[in-house]
């Protein structure tokens, strides 16, 4: 239900968009460069340029629609809240002799982790008396009516209206502040209204996660620092991707330059290739622990099999044309190996190089997820299982921000040291 | 064996195919070429035009025959048979001053004397200001005369050229027949150099090689003023000198016979 309105306010929103920055532009900006000129746009791949406007209402909406559907303090309109506070509902009880008596249900709703206290009520005359009980916002509880009256289920007393409304075992009455149903053994249970928010357990607010990230930072998880959380994945990536480098770069161009390792180590690296790293863990584990040794070979496995095939077509790649003119200006192989095939296969493993780091920190964050004494992947496995929501989230947004990082960076790098890619 | 030059004697390749057949790209190919000459080569493609380059340049060794400079058989490539390709094969990872260089320092030449051929090959090929550019900085006829430089750096005694300005436009591709006939004064080196453009065949060819196909071998050969008459004048005003329009037709004529016949012959095969 509310996952439907969601998706119909965010594409509600994508349209509105769309349509108020078209006529805003339309008005004030007149764009100048060369793409306004052209008459044919569409199927024109070099006239498709993202949008920066949509790219930041993209952003502000994803907040918005998370604060606003989760009550945060941060947004200033919200979907329905839950029910908060005290509200009542009638109950009529019949027992055995036929006699009939009503009483009151105060139902005081509170937040989970709030303090809350039972309020006092007066038990009222006639022989069902009052009662008073406190439930948690989004929970539901079944109410002991009978525990305080004169007659119980077991004097053959039951319940037969709510609110006024006949109720049988099975049905269901709506209240004031939420909705009153009957067990099939005829014991009531109030369900306050949820309203259309999120529990904080499914989806805390941002500022939540956000006080949640402050805390660790100073305070440390299971442990650990956050920091130290996040460096160990790091390292247990670098490590991994380093040694398949190492290992993953030489083989390569071992089987691109020789027929003997090529025919060797094909069988190998093609099925080794379509094998997910994920695979592996649950054979890592066996063999190597969940220790650092572990993380380790299992990255390595993940970064070899990307950086040796990067490799071998960074070889295979080179024009023959090159190499038949370094022969031909007095080159010997070993002169042509440094000066062109290692430089010429540069632009192949850098690709390979990010693909690799991509896939290893993907591969960490699960392998830390199934087993580890600490990690980014183990921090959030752990707060998942005391469902703390908050702490999952900061960390699959931090997993995100720093696989982020790791590209940029890798792409800069690549700028800097292959300037001559793509452009040969 | 005193004499200085190429001489190609008999030469033949054969390349056999995976179906069991085989394609003869060479026939008994025997040529003298002296120190110092230019000589152009025509024909249809696929009439072994690059694999006659390629043996002469070592790269493949012939089924039959043998190619021997100045007294010695050439066994593989080596620097004294310098090769510009038609897209450059230049190192994108080097500027132009390393690409230029790459020569001399392959061998250990010091590096005061590298610098000093740079510097003056550049200057020749007009390259003065661009030295520290990348080369995908550069247009495709600066990057050709980047391969010629490069080419000379290392003081060939042959220089063979694959359609080295093929790749060009109109304009350009003039510029660089006048600087390769500049060169070739210059330097006295010998040249041969490969076109598909008749008239480049004309303007640059001391001797003008025509080459048949289905066995590739020679068909004709013919020597001309015009690559001396070329040298330091405007290629335009040779065009127009006396035999230039009969030689054009006649080789233009020959060439679109010989074209006619492959595909009269490929019909009948299909
Ligand atoms: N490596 C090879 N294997 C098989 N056939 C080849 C090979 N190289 C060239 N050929 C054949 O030899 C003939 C001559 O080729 P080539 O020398 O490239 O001709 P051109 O340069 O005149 O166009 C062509 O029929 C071509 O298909
Ligand atoms: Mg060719």
């Amino acid at each position: 239900m509310t996952g439907l309105i969601l998706l119909l306010i965010y594409v509600v929103i994508f349209a509105l968009g769309f349509i108020v920055v078209k006529q805003v532009s339309k008005r004030l900006i007149k764009r100048v460069d060369y793409t306004a000129l052209k008459t044919v746009t569409f199927g024109d791949e070099s006239a498709v340029t993202a949008d920066r406007s949509a790219s930041v209402i993209s952003i502000v909406t994803l907040f918005l629609l998370w604060g606003a559907f989760t009550g945060s303090i941060l947004t200033p309109i919200h979907a329905p809240p839950p029910f908060i506070g005290d509200t009542t509902f009638e109950y009529t009880a019949e027992n055995a002799e036929g006699s009939r008596d009503t009483a009151t249900v105060l139902v005081r709703v509170f937040r989970v982790g709030e303090d809350v206290e039972t309020p006092e009520i007066d038990p009222g005359d006639g022989w069902a008396k009052n009662d008073a009980i406190e439930i948690g916002a989004w929970r539901s509880k079944l109410i002991k009516t009978d525990g305080n009256d004169e007659f119980d289920k077991a004097a053959g007393a039951r319940i037969v209206e709510v609110d006024g409304q006949p109720i049988l075992p099975g049905g269901e009455v709506k209240a004031a502040d939420g909705r009153v149903t009957m067990t099939p053994k005829g014991t009531l249970n109030f369900i306050p209204a949820k309203g259309l928010q999120m529990e904080p357990i499914w989806l805390p607010a941002p500022e939540a996660v956000w006080g949640r990230f402050i805390d660790i930072i100073s305070d440390g998880y299971q442990n650990y620092g956050l920091l130290e959380h996040l460096g160990y994945s790091l390292f247990r990536v670098i490590a991994g991707f380093i040694f398949g480098a190492l290992v993953g770069i030489p083989l390569g161009y071992a089987m691109g330059l020789s027929n003997w390792f090529r025919g060797w180590f094909d069988p190998i690296v093609e099925f080794m290739r379509p094998v997910p790293p994920l695979a592996l863990i649950p054979l890592v584990i066996i063999w190597a622990g969940i220790g650092e040794t572990g993380k380790i070979i299992l990255l390595f496995l993940a970064a070899l099999w990307i950086m040796t095939i990067a490799a071998r077509a960074g070889v295979s790649g080179v024009q023959i044309s090159k190499v038949h003119a370094a022969f031909s200006l007095g080159a010997s192989p070993s002169q042509i190996m440094r000066h062109v095939i290692v430089p010429n296969s540069l632009p192949e493993i850098f690709t390979g190089a990010r693909v690799a780091m991509g896939v290893c920190w993907g591969t960490v964050v699960a392998a830390e997820l199934v087993a580890a004494e600490v990690g980014a992947g183990m921090m959030i496995m752990v707060a998942s299982k005391f469902q703390l929501t908050d702490i999952v989230i900061m960390g699959i947004i931090l997993i995100g921000v720093i696989g982020y990082g790791i590209d940029i960076l890798m792409r800069m790098a690549e700028k800097r040291l292959v300037p001559w890619k793509g452009r040969g | 064996m005193e004499k200085k030059g190429l001489f190609i004697n008999d030469v033949s390749m054969r390349f056999d195919l995976p179906n069991g057949g085989f394609v003869q790209a060479l026939q008994d190919v025997s040529l003298n070429i002296l120190a110092g000459e230019i000589m152009t080569v025509l024909g249809p493609s696929g009439c072994g035009k690059t694999t006659f380059l390629n043996i002469i340049a070592g790269f493949m060794a012939p089924t039959g025959g043998e190619v021997v400079l100045n007294g010695n058989s050439v066994t593989g490539p080596s620097q004294e048979r310098g090769m510009v390709f038609q897209q450059g094969a230049l190192f994108e990872w080097m500027n132009v001053r390393k690409n230029v260089s790459f020569g001399p320092r392959m061998n250990n030449v010091p590096k005061a004397e590298t610098e000093e051929r740079v510097d003056h090959l550049l200057d020749i090929v007009g390259l003065s200001d661009f030295k520290d550019k990348a080369i995908y900085e550069l247009s495709g006829g600066m990057q050709q005369r980047v391969a010629l430089a490069r080419c000379l750096a290392n003081d060939p005694d042959v220089i063979l050229m694959d359609e080295p300005l093929g790749a060009l436009d109109a304009l350009t591709r003039e510029k660089m027949q006048g600087l390769v006939l500049k060169l070739w004064k210059d330097t006295g080196k010998t040249i041969i150099l490969i076109t598909h453009s008749v008239e480049e065949a004309l303007l640059l060819g001391e001797r003008l090689l025509v080459m048949a196909p289905r066995p590739g071998r020679i068909h004709k050969e013919y020597r001309l003023p015009f690559a001396e008459m070329g040298v330091g004048a405007d290629l335009r005003e040779v065009k127009k000198a006396d035999g230039y329009a009969d030689s054009r037709e006649e080789i233009l004529s020959m060439i679109w016979d010989m074209e006619e016949e492959i595909m009269g012959r490929t019909e009948e095969d299909a």
